[in-house]
């Protein structure tokens, strides 16, 4: 074939674009494809295909959807995590003349995937999977406003994923960086795929993202059970609430600074170039628009949990309430005032840094708020130590030392030493793994029993916990010390050989993470194999007091047979204390949205046109364009969108619980 | 104890709150609309005022009365509709678009007034 229809065909794509002279990528690929091949053979012969695609892919139940979002950040985490451990290995070794084991070329792409799918696909799935659990039934609603758009987000989210993944075995994945900052992100400096890659992740993803955020919007607006009026809602679904404002709000903005990055390195405008007019620095500032409001995009739901677990397992009602709503509405204000902190150093005078050096610690005010706002619920209560609790017991010890560091930080003198170096690293680390995912692993213990039905065992969890928390901080608290002594961020190679002590430390740290992790899985396994001793019945096995613990578990697929109408904030609370009786008669048939494949199928075709466009393979690009034109369109002529659950199915399946609680009491 | 803590079906559907135009609100907004537009239009084709900036900011001002006009009689914002969540929402992007774009022209401005000139830098040691 000429070369010219070849170029034609595959685009930028050939042979050489596989990674096969990097041993440790070739070594992945092998375990990778037999544990596919494991996988997709062992779901074959075991004939779930079908079940899986009706049951599950398809679906647009918000319980579902909310469980594939965990699934995909868990699996991501792994991914994520193992590019952890080689950079501590890597930075371990690199002393007294020692390269490591990773080239430069490798050891760029693998910080800058750490961060890229710690953010987009661990934090981003954990936080939207458990907003799109909990949230409907802790408003009492039967499902999200928008079903069948919460299906295609699920699945946009994961066709970014995929695209990332790819990149490991088919080309390569940026080396700029997670916020790919140009001019190096220019197609000057990074002429092959790997930013291409990086953007067309982040904007396949951030479809999924903006529209789950606008679907939660709508859902918590519109669809409160009767009597939950803003001031009795839950005050997760407060956090999630402003969570989603902020993602409407600021992924517009990623978005057009992503789209403006390509048209510089696709049609060769000059937006973010040193010539022509253009100015990098205006990228810097656009993507920190988005980029402060993504913190608390993760953390705020955080807040929420710890909110829920603080007063559950302490018996009592949550302590401040009302200065719970305001500082959450505060701090999603205040987050949009504070970007420039992410670059003090860029150039900017005297009194832009302080202006938002201020209002950078003025944000601390309502997180201390907060922090007292739990204290205060624990004060007094008759605590129960689960692991919920202990894990938002280890967010608030850790969180604070962040908040600490964060003030400091937001010193502007200080941020001139400290910025670009592992001070500031473990500064976000202990924010976020001690905030986002300490609050992410409460969650999933907390919840867990409601989605499934039995609870997670705790000897496991415990192993998990106590890994993860003195590994934590075996990692990071080397790393202020390393910051504090001018050791910058994203370094390969050491001189110093007394710095070498402090990063065997932090790899000690990362080891006794991956043990957490593994521990976290045997947990789910040993949880899985014990179900019967771990069953829940009730429907409210730690004694809760919001919405969602009022219904079976796992629930049903409507949710709710009656809609709860709500007293009081903690509603389940109210009504246990008024001996609520559970309606036995009267069921009536339920309107239900339809399962459709047309979610995944649109977010297929998404996820070729990006690697069309990321190869420069125009036809498959284009191709991809116009089916998900044609399916979106065909999509409107599909009338079979919703069905009733008949009064009788209904009957069998609150009968099936009438008796299952009769046991139970017997 | 089912009419207490129990809503019925009917319940859950919504009663219509959106705010509905009228033929004369929308003839009103069509004709103000297009005042709006012709003024700027013939302000520019007659050159009636003496510089250009101060016709760029009037028609500036023209198009912010512009979009008031179509958010009133096409979008029907008011404060009551869907609970005052539209217009919740509507001081929230303005802020949020305030925010963003004076504060990166501030912040953009600066860094631009900070810049080391190139010529001084040959000289630093």
């Amino acid at each position: 074939m000429s070369p010219d229809l070849i170029k034609l065909i595959f685009g930028r794509l050939s042979i050489e674009s596989l990674p096969l002279h990097e041993p440790i990528v070739v070594g992945t690929f092998v375990v990778v494809a037999l544990g596919g091949i494991t996988l997709l053979g062992g779901l074959t012969y075991f004939r779930v295909w079908g079940y899986l695609w009706r049951e599950w892919f398809t679906t647009v139940d918000h319980k579902r959807i909310g469980i594939m979002y965990m699934i995909l950040g868990i699996v991501m985490l792994l991914r994520g995590f193992a590019d952890a451990l080689m950079m501590r290995g890597q930075q371990m070794l690199a002393f007294n003349g020692s390269e490591g084991y990773l080239n430069a070329h490798h050891y760029d792409q693998v910080f800058t995937a750490h961060g890229v799918i710690m953010i987009f696909f661990v934090a981003m799935p954990l936080v939207t999977g458990l907003m799109n659990y909990v949230v409907p039934l802790q408003i009492g609603a039967r499902d999200v406003s928008f079903p069948f758009l919460n299906n295609f987000s699920f699945w946009m989210t994961v066709g970014g994923a995929v695209l990332v993944m790819a990149s490991l075995f088919i080309g390569e994945f940026a080396r700029t960086g997670w916020l790919a900052y140009p001019p190096l992100s220019n197609i000057g400096y990074s002429p092959d795929v790997g930013v291409d890659y990086y953007i067309w992740a982040l904007q396949v993803a951030g479809v999924g993202t903006t529209l789950s955020g606008i679907n939660l919007i709508c859902t918590i607006v519109k669809l409160r059970a009767p009597g939950m009026t803003m001031m009795r809602m839950p005050v997760f679904t407060w956090t999630s609430l402003c969570t989603n404002v902020l993602i409407v709000a600021s992924f517009p903005v990623l978005t057009v600074v992503l789209a403006l990055l390509s048209l510089d390195r696709y049609v060769g405008t000059n937006f973010f170039t040193n010539d022509f007019g253009g100015s990098p620095m205006m990228y810097v500032n656009l993507i920190w628009i988005w980029g402060h409001p993504e913190v608390y995009i993760l953390v705020l739901p955080a807040f929420g949990i710890f909110s829920e677990v603080t007063s559950t397992f302490s018996g009592k009602r949550l302590f401040g309430y009302t200065s719970m709503v305001y500082a959450t509405v505060v701090i999603t204000i205040l987050s949009y005032l504070v970007w420039l902190h992410h670059f003090f150093t860029m150039g900017s005078g005297a009194s832009v840094n302080s202006f938002f050096g201020i209002t950078t610690m003025i944000i601390s005010i309502p997180t201390g708020a907060k922090m007292f706002n739990w204290l205060f619920t624990m004060y007094r209560g008759r605590i129960r130590f689960e692991l919920p609790m202990m894990w938002t017991i280890a967010f608030m010890l850790t969180f604070v030392i962040g908040g600490m560091t964060g003030v400091l930080l937001a010193v502007p003198p200080a941020d001139f030493v400290l910025h670009n170096s592992l001070f500031l690293i473990a500064h976000f680390h202990n924010v976020i793994i001690g905030g986002v995912v300490f609050g992410a692993f409460a969650g999933i213990t907390y919840w867990f029993p409601k989605a499934f039905g039995f609870k997670l065992d705790p000897f496991w969890g415990k192993m998990s916990f106590w890994f993860w928390v003195t590994g934590f901080y075996l990692a990071f608290m080397p790393l202020y010390v390393l910051g504090l002594m001018g050791v910058t961020r994203r370094l390969r190679v050491f001189d110093d050989p007394s710095l070498q002590i402090w990063f065997v430390i932090a790899a000690i740290g990362a080891g006794l993470v991956f043990l957490g992790i593994l521990s976290m899985l045997m947990q789910f396994a040993v949880s899985f194999l014990k179900r019967e001793q771990l069953k829940d019945v009730t429907g409210d096995p730690w004694d809760a007091r919001t919405l969602e613990w009022a219904t079976s578990s796992p629930p049903p697929a409507y949710n709710f047979a009656f809609t709860p109408v709500v007293h009081d904030n903690d509603a389940w609370w109210d009504m246990k204390k008024r001996g609520y009786q559970r309606p036995l008669t009267g069921f009536k048939p339920i309107h239900m949205p339809s399962n459709t494949g047309t979610g995944i199928i649109l977010a297929g075709f998404a996820t070729a046109m990006g690697f069309g466009l990321i190869w420069y393979i125009w036809w498959l690009a284009a191709a991809s364009f116009i089916a998900m034109l044609a399916v979106g369109i065909g999509h409107t002529f599909n009338y079979h969108r919703d069905f009733n659950i008949p009064a009788d199915e209904v009957v069998r399946t609150e009968d099936a619980r009438t008796q299952l609680l009769a046991g139970a009491k017997s | 104890m089912n009419t207490d803590t129990h809503a019925t079906a009917a319940d859950h559907h919504h009663h219509d709150d959106h705010a509905h135009g009228t033929l004369s609100t929308y003839l009103l907004g069509f004709v103000l609309s297009v005042v709006l537009t012709a003024i700027p239009f013939w302000l520019v084709m007659s050159g009636a005022l003496p510089s250009k900036q101060i016709t760029a900011l009037v028609i500036m001002a023209f198009a912010v009365v512009q979009i008031v006009v179509h958010m009133i009689y096409f979008l029907h914002m008011n404060t009551t509709s869907e609970n005052g969540w539209s217009m919740m929402a509507l001081i929230f992007t303005i802020v949020m678009v305030v925010i963003a774009l004076s504060g990166s022209l501030w912040v953009m401005n600066h860094l631009n007034s900070n810049m080391m000139p190139v010529h001084e830098m040959g000289g630093m040691k």
